[in-house]
């Protein structure tokens, strides 16, 4: 870890406006919270229903992907990270900096705002708001490595990004059982389900499978990301 | 001053390239260029498009050769993030973060390099660039040529024995332009070793001893500059003049040995002068003698892709 990449990295990341969109998504999942408890019917089964497919299934996904490509992929676009690269310092360090800031910044937007969303739904019943948190916080993770490591792949990184969340896990994912052990979205509901007694919470993914293939995606996709950065090119204009 | 014998070895870096050659797909940018940047000021002369970039990202290890090699002191440049405690980079590209105020940029790179006191070398790098002033106001208020200086600044932040600058004086004014040029002439007289690139010759001539002449990807030429300039001022100029009486004008020219070669065409006369100087004073004389009036006289060969191309036609005869 270095810590003058990890400064400027979230100087970048939430300086400018940019925080305005990882707080958006977790000020959305609150909010809806706080309606629901207002206007009374708040039970178990609304919360999990709003864990599953709002914050496990739509804003951590695009918190990974707003935070994992943005810790990199912009300053590779504008060529600004050859100030980080022109410095003797290995490579897959800086690349596992910044993978550390955006794991930090998907898990403080996502995992808290899920414990605070759940928690004001149904305080601490069946665990659910333990569970999710959780699950959110390792998928979060997992998400950020992964679309970190789009970012330094390719310069289309949130096309790629939305496609996979949308189509993949979103759309296969529902109808391809098979699909579905390999989606992160799954696995952190896996943890989830794991924590939670609740039984309005089911899984398709086994915890046995789900954590070794979290911690693959994520260890391999910083390993990749790492090397890849060795090798980073610039064309110039020419 | 005395003169001793045997003098202490002062440290001097040399980049070397052994043929190297770079494409893209089945574009070739770069091909078969062997050249020796040892201390002291060294301009990369070329036409845009030239491959004057990518020449210096393989010296800077952005780049990989797709042959040949690229070392610095003998040791391997890519893939080798230690060359950097010698190297100085100054992108061509933008590539600074408008957020951080110039003393937070200069100073990030200084820890970056992990100096003993980062915050010493940052002042003495901003004032080396006449950057202090303005240290304190983020990078985004800056104008182009400052925050050019503020890139300088933190290329050189280190002290590096190498210094690569990609079009470094692009966009900067007159004044500031002088007072860069200066300081890479001081620096490359300290016996650093500086490589800046260029598309303009009167800029790379101020500045450099050594020119390397670059163009379509070829190394076409090197030298120090008077080498450089006399054969592209040797060279045979073309040029197209309008009259009131072209024919006249044409046999006049003709009669003149500063002239090679003349054509009547539907545009005016084309001539081929192979001596400029004595061409350019002789043609108003002739008009003027002869009472024709010149409506147009323009050199048609005067972009910097025709003398280039001459320099090659010339190295590779």
């Amino acid at each position: 870890m270095n810590a003058v990449v990890a400064d400027i990295t979230y100087r970048a990341m939430l300086g400018r406006k940019r925080i305005w969109l990882l707080a958006l998504l977790p000020a959305a999942l609150i909010g809806m919270a706080a309606l629901l408890r207002l206007i009374g019917g708040p039970d178990e089964h609304t919360a999990v229903i709003l864990m599953e497919k709002f914050s496990i299934g739509t804003m951590l996904p695009l918190l990974g992907l707003i935070a994992g490509t943005g810790v990199i992929a912009p300053e590779i676009e504008d060529g600004t990270i050859i100030h980080l690269l022109s410095k003797p310092i290995s490579r897959p360090v800086i690349a596992l900096t910044k993978f550390a800031v955006a794991a930090s910044l998907v898990a403080v937007f996502g995992a808290v705002s899920t414990f605070v969303a759940a928690f004001l739904l149904i305080r601490d019943e069946s665990g659910v708001a333990y569970g999710f948190s959780l699950g959110a916080l390792f998928g979060g993770v997992a998400y950020a490595a992964v679309f970190m490591l789009v970012g330094v792949l390719t310069r289309h990184a949130v096309t790629v990004g939305v496609i996979y969340a949308l189509v993949w896990e979103g759309l296969v994912g529902g109808y391809v059982p098979g699909a579905r052990s390999l989606s992160i979205q799954q696995w952190a509901q896996s943890i989830a389900d794991r924590i939670s007694s609740s039984p309005f919470l089911s899984s398709d993914v086994s915890l046995g499978f789900a954590v070794p293939a979290m911690i693959i995606v994520t260890v391999g996709a910083l390993v990749w990301a790492g090397q890849r950065l060795r090798s980073l090119s610039l064309t110039g204009d020419e | 001053m005395t003169m001793t014998t045997t003098q202490a070895p002062t440290r001097h870096s040399v980049v070397e390239l052994t043929q190297v050659s770079r494409w893209y797909g089945n574009v070739v940018a770069v091909n078969d260029v062997t050249m020796t940047i040892g201390p002291g000021v060294t301009g990369l002369l070329g036409p845009n498009g030239a491959g004057k970039s990518t020449l210096l990202h393989m010296m800077a290890g952005f780049l990989a050769p797709s042959g040949g090699t690229a070392t610095l002191d003998g040791r391997r440049i890519w893939r080798n993030h230690d060359v950097y405690r010698l190297i100085g980079l100054v992108p061509e590209k933008e590539g600074v973060y408008g957020f951080l105020t110039g003393w937070q940029f200069v100073l990030s790179s200084a820890r970056l390099h992990g100096l003993p006191s980062p915050a010493d070398a940052a002042a003495r790098a901003l004032e080396l660039v006449e950057m202090t002033a303005a240290q304190d106001r983020r990078i985004e208020t800056y104008s182009k040529g400052m925050r050019q200086r503020v890139k300088v600044a933190a290329a050189l932040v280190h002290d590096p024995q190498v210094l690569l600058l990609d079009e470094p004086f692009n966009g900067m004014d007159p004044r500031q332009r002088l007072h860069l040029m200066d300081l890479v002439r001081q620096l490359g007289e300290a016996g650093r070793t500086i490589l800046f690139s260029s598309h303009i010759l009167e800029e790379v001539e101020r500045v450099a001893q050594q020119i390397e002449v670059l163009v379509a990807g070829r190394h076409a030429a090197s030298g120090d500059f008077r080498e450089i300039r006399r054969r592209m001022s040797d060279r045979p100029h073309m040029f197209r003049v309008r009259s009131s009486d072209d024919r006249r004008l044409a046999a006049a020219l003709i009669a003149d040995a500063s002239s090679s070669a003349v054509s009547l065409t539907d545009q005016g006369v084309e001539v081929q002068a192979v001596d400029f100087s004595r061409f350019t004073s002789l043609l108003p004389r002739i008009a003027r003698d002869l009472g024709i009036h010149l409506w147009q006289v323009s050199p048609t060969d005067e972009d910097l892709e025709s003398v280039f191309s001459y320099l090659i036609s010339r190295s590779s005869a």
